[in-house]
């Protein structure tokens, strides 16, 4: 609650809004105890008095009554009846969405037609016509203002609701014998509730609007009493001679709904989870680099070198190592690859390669990564750019997210072609056909006209691989790119990878979390835990002789196919949160062989010139 | 002794179509089929996105009503979809751990549900079985009063796991409960499952697209391919012995450690259309096997070798 109001009121507007209107709403509340004169009392000779007249502060109006009174008593029904209004519009339309929502089918398809029918109407006409049906009056007219808004709740409440009603706690609810009511009650109403929370901030001041609306225009409170809407609809006739009957109740309903929509608006961003982490501000187009201590030298290493990388997210008091230390190198048709559970540090890896980390709230604070000897951490953003794509690109787990959904993919490819190379269409298309047939893709020229959702998972990820390969790189980055795939189909992505970097001399770096995934491509691999590399060595080696405890049992997790029906080893306790990591070794807590030296100092990634452990105790002789 | 008895279970749903319309086409998520599963048994259940091993599991507790044929629990046959009448018997382990636990509720809130709802327990009566239910999934009772963010996947599928032991179930429908985890707490839950169902004496139906896994912890496997069982047998024999040609290829597709990377087919494999399924054998298409017979009908389910059953003309022999 209290980081929420920091939040609010770190938004200057919102907090201008909040200090307006609550000095209305105190004003409001106090004023049966003001000392004012009587709002109804009629003095004809005191008629138009102007502002600032003695007994009367803002003068009085065509009958002489005092202005002043009656702005308060005003406010206070005006206010009375928006809120109200509100409420019912809330509660009705709130209602009316979560059934909707929660049903479905064909309960769904009739209240929303009907909701429908009503949107279709000019709002305005319906209250109108609601009035006219019922009569004139203030009640009227609030009945009218809430049903004319009971649409904007009932459609909105019922997006969410919908998207709710399919998750999978709601199942679990209705197998704990819970009935459709106690559903809607306990496991629906309480995770719509800020939804209806913002819904009714944003059009509280519409409906205060729209009740002096249908006030001014004789609909709403009838004389003597007054409303906002009631006092500026008497004052129109004398706008010209005696300004001040209209510009006091106008400048109160400004000050209302203005200072009621700021709030709102604040309330809304305050809430809204995207921003409640803490980033107000969209991304940058570079991760930041704050590199302190020395850039360490390069070492002509392969053909892309990460030396010592150091990457982390700063959220809040909190700073999260994400990769510390770490150094991995390729060289031209080798595949490398990183595996480690998740929070390891591996994906942070790869994108800090190109600075695709976000940042905020990501920084990379030490080492270097270097393509053909040119450090790419200290490349100016439009070096970078022209270097993404072209020579280092990128294959990511999801094709289905990070293909956009509504250009053919086709179209993407070429844009992506297009993006290196200034090629006219037509040569960009016969290239993509080209690219699609080197991936396996059947019916290349039919195919590039498809939608993403069209394809099936396998066909999406070679489009995915067909745009990393687009521009020819060298290094191709592959974040998990079959774990979202069936096994059937991660056996022809993964022979497809092969294929193409011993056709092309690809460099791959291939990061995963699966040992046969990496037994079958990678000649080298790095194994990551709490993001340091804790053993690197060519595949063979590791898997059959590894040397840190760690990957010893990680393996041992990992079901085999053909062992048949038995007990699975595990590794005690949960991996360590990179905020809080202990001294020493990462792993010791839930290491066998941990002694009291593996849990104080900085332990070295040491071995021989090809096999490498950060390890004290290792299973194997490293020498 | 059966524990459960699935008989002719099938499900379409209606494609297209609107208020005043009739639907346009129909999907056959789950085509006609029949499995007993016997008290105390693991049946391990596999199959690729789309084969329709979801939509099984949902009929079986009860939040699909099935389109024909019959669900029996221990001789009794359930056919109202009731979902508090088969939560007594039958519970679900879900995927997603964490999105199976409403954000908005507290630990106790979650785990009082079903013993409220279900077996209508006073107060005191509840805290002493959610005590024990704790005890039982190595799971500390602070955590009882923290909301569901608060914690690790592994630790929110071991809720889920207590949530389903709290209604008391025969049986457990664990559908894919370790694929959201990282292999070293994949390994604890499968272990805690494991020494449950002795504590429990329960029945498990496990769900996973993972062969290795499923290999690991069930008695029996059924392999679906596109709404249908193609294959059953004994755990250790199903990869070992493949009958179906699907299930060779689930096998060959798998990757192992010194294996040699190849791709196990080459051709343009995409699943068939579900709004216009292919004659015959739904794998024909993809099949290596496949004779024009194939295509001519739908092959039964036929024993062959000494445990296993496959639904296929062209079996492989060993």
């Amino acid at each position: 609650m209290i980081a929420f109001l920091k939040l609010l009121f770190r938004n200057r507007l919102a907090a201008m809004g909040a200090v307006v209107l609550s000095a209305i709403l105190i004003l409001a509340l106090i004023t049966p105890l003001l000392p004012l004169a009587d709002p109804d009392a009629i003095a004809t000779g005191d008629r138009f008095k102007r502002p600032f007249t003695e007994g009367h502060l803002l003068g009085t109006d065509h009958l002489g009554r005092d202005l002043l009174s009656r702005l308060l008593w005003g406010t206070r029904l005006s206010l009375a009846v928006g809120i109200f209004a509100a409420l019912i519009a809330a509660s009705v339309g709130s209602a009316i969405g979560i059934i909707a929502g929660y049903f479905g089918g064909r309960t769904d398809n009739v209240i929303m037609r009907g909701v429908d029918m009503l949107m279709a109407f000019p709002y305005i006409l319906l209250a109108l016509a609601i009035v006219a049906a019922l009569g004139p009056g203030l009640t009227n007219a609030l009945i009218a203002v809430a049903a004319v808004n009971i649409p904007f709740f009932a459609r909105n409440i019922r997006g969410v609701t919908v998207g709710l009603a399919g998750r999978e706690f709601i199942d679990a609810a209705r197998l704990a014998g819970m009935g459709h009511g106690r559903i809607i009650l306990t496991e629906l109403l309480p995770n719509v509730a800020s939804t209806i929370v913002i819904a009714m901030s944003t059009t509280v001041g519409w409906m205060i609007l729209e009740t002096a609306g249908l006030s001014f225009l004789g609909l709403g409170s009838q004389p003597p009493q007054a409303d906002l809407g009631s006092i500026l609809g008497e004052a129109r006739s004398a706008l010209i001679t005696a300004p001040h009957t209209s510009i006091v109740p106008g400048v109160m309903i400004f000050l209302i709904v203005m200072s009621i929509n700021l709030l709102g608006d604040g309330v809304r961003d305050a809430l809204d989870p995207r921003l409640r982490s803490g980033a107000l501000t969209r991304p940058r187009a570079v991760t930041l680099v704050e590199r302190r201590g020395n850039v360490p030298r390069a070492d002509q290493k392969g053909l892309l070198n990460i030396q010592e990388l150091e990457t982390q997210f700063h959220v809040g008091p909190r700073i999260y190592r994400a990769v510390n230390q770490v150094s991995l190198h390729v060289n031209p048709g080798e595949a490398v690859g990183v595996i480690g559970e998740s929070g390891s540090g591996k994906s942070v890896t790869a994108l800090s390669v190109m600075g695709l980390v976000a940042s905020p709230p990501g920084v990379i604070t030490g080492g270097a990564v270097r393509y053909d000897s040119e450090d790419l951490l200290a490349a100016s953003y439009d070096s970078l750019r022209a270097k993404r794509g072209r020579n280092v690109a990128y294959i990511f787990q999801d094709p289905l997210s990070t293909l956009h959904p509504l250009y053919r993919v086709g179209d993407q490819l070429i844009e992506a072609i297009q993006a290196h190379n200034r090629v006219p269409e037509a040569e960009a298309r016969a290239k993509a056909i080209e690219l699609f047939r080197a991936v396996r893709i059947p019916n290349p020229e039919s195919r590039i006209r498809n939608f993403p959702h069209e394809m099936s998972g396998g066909m999406r990820q070679r489009v995915g691989i067909a745009m990393a390969m687009a521009n020819d790189p060298d290094v191709i980055i592959a974040d998990e790119p079959t774990t979202a795939l069936d096994v059937t189909v991660q056996a022809q992505i993964l022979s497809l990878l092969d294929d193409l970097r011993r056709e092309r001399g690809l460099a791959i770096i291939f990061i995963t979390h699966d040992f046969g995934v990496v037994a079958q491509l990678c000649d080298r691999v790095a194994v990551m835990y709490a993001g340091r590399i804790v053993e690197e060595g060519p595949t063979e080696t590791i898997l059959e002789h590894p040397a840190h405890p760690y990957t010893k049992k990680l393996m041992a997790c990992v079901p085999e196919l053909g062992g048949g029906k038995r007990r699975l080893a595990a590794i005690p306790g949960l991996p360590p949160q990179v905020h809080d990591l202990p001294p020493g070794c990462a792993f010791a807590p839930r290491c066998h062989k941990a002694t009291d030296a593996c849990r104080e100092g900085e332990i070295l990634l040491e071995g021989t010139e090809t096999h490498t452990a950060r390890c004290i105790h290792p299973e194997e002789e490293l020498a | 002794m059966t524990a459960l008895k699935v008989d002719d279970l099938s499900k379409t749903f209606p494609v297209g179509g609107g208020l005043f319309r009739a639907p346009k086409a129909a999907v056959r998520a789950v085509r006609p089929m029949s499995f007993e599963v016997a008290k105390g048994e693991t049946l391990g259940i596999v199959g690729e996105s789309g084969c329709g091993k979801s939509t099984l599991a949902r009929m079986l507790v009860g939040l699909l009503e099935p389109t024909t044929g019959r669900i029996e629990i221990e001789g009794k046959p359930l056919d109202n979809a009731d979902p508090a009448a088969f939560g007594k018997l039958i519970q679900y382990v879900f995927q997603d751990p964490v999105s199976s636990l409403n954000p908005r509720k507290t630990i106790r809130q979650i785990m009082e549900a079903p013993l409220k709802r279900l077996y209508g327990m006073g107060r005191a009566e509840r805290a002493a079985r959610i005590r024990e239910i704790f005890a039982s999934v190595n799971l500390r009772e602070e955590f009882l009063d923290r909301y569901p963010h608060e914690f690790s996947g592994g630790q929110a599928q071991r809720i889920g796991v207590a949530r389903a032991l709290a209604a008391a179930p025969r049986i457990i429908i664990l559908d894919e409960p370790v694929s959201a985890l990282d292999v070293s707490v994949q390994a604890q839950v499968l272990n805690l499952l494991a020494d449950l169902k002795g504590e429990f004496n329960l029945t498990y139906l496990f769900i996973s697209h993972d062969l290795a896994v499923v290999e690991a912890v069930s008695d029996r496997i059924l392999v679906l391919y596109f709404g249908t069982v193609v294959e059953v047998g004994p755990a250790e024999e199903v990869f070992k012995t493949p009958r179906h040609p699907y299930t060779k290829l689930l096998a060959d597709s798998a990757p192992v450690v010194g294996r040699p990377l190849k791709a196990p087919e080459q051709k343009d494999s995409e699943l068939p259309d579900p709004l216009n399924p292919p004659p015959g054998c739904a794998f024909a298409g993809r099949c290596p096997r496949a004779t024009p017979e194939c295509v001519a009908e739908v092959p039964d389910l036929r024993p062959l070798g000494e445990h296993q059953l496959a639904a296929c003309i062209h079996p492989h022999e060993y």
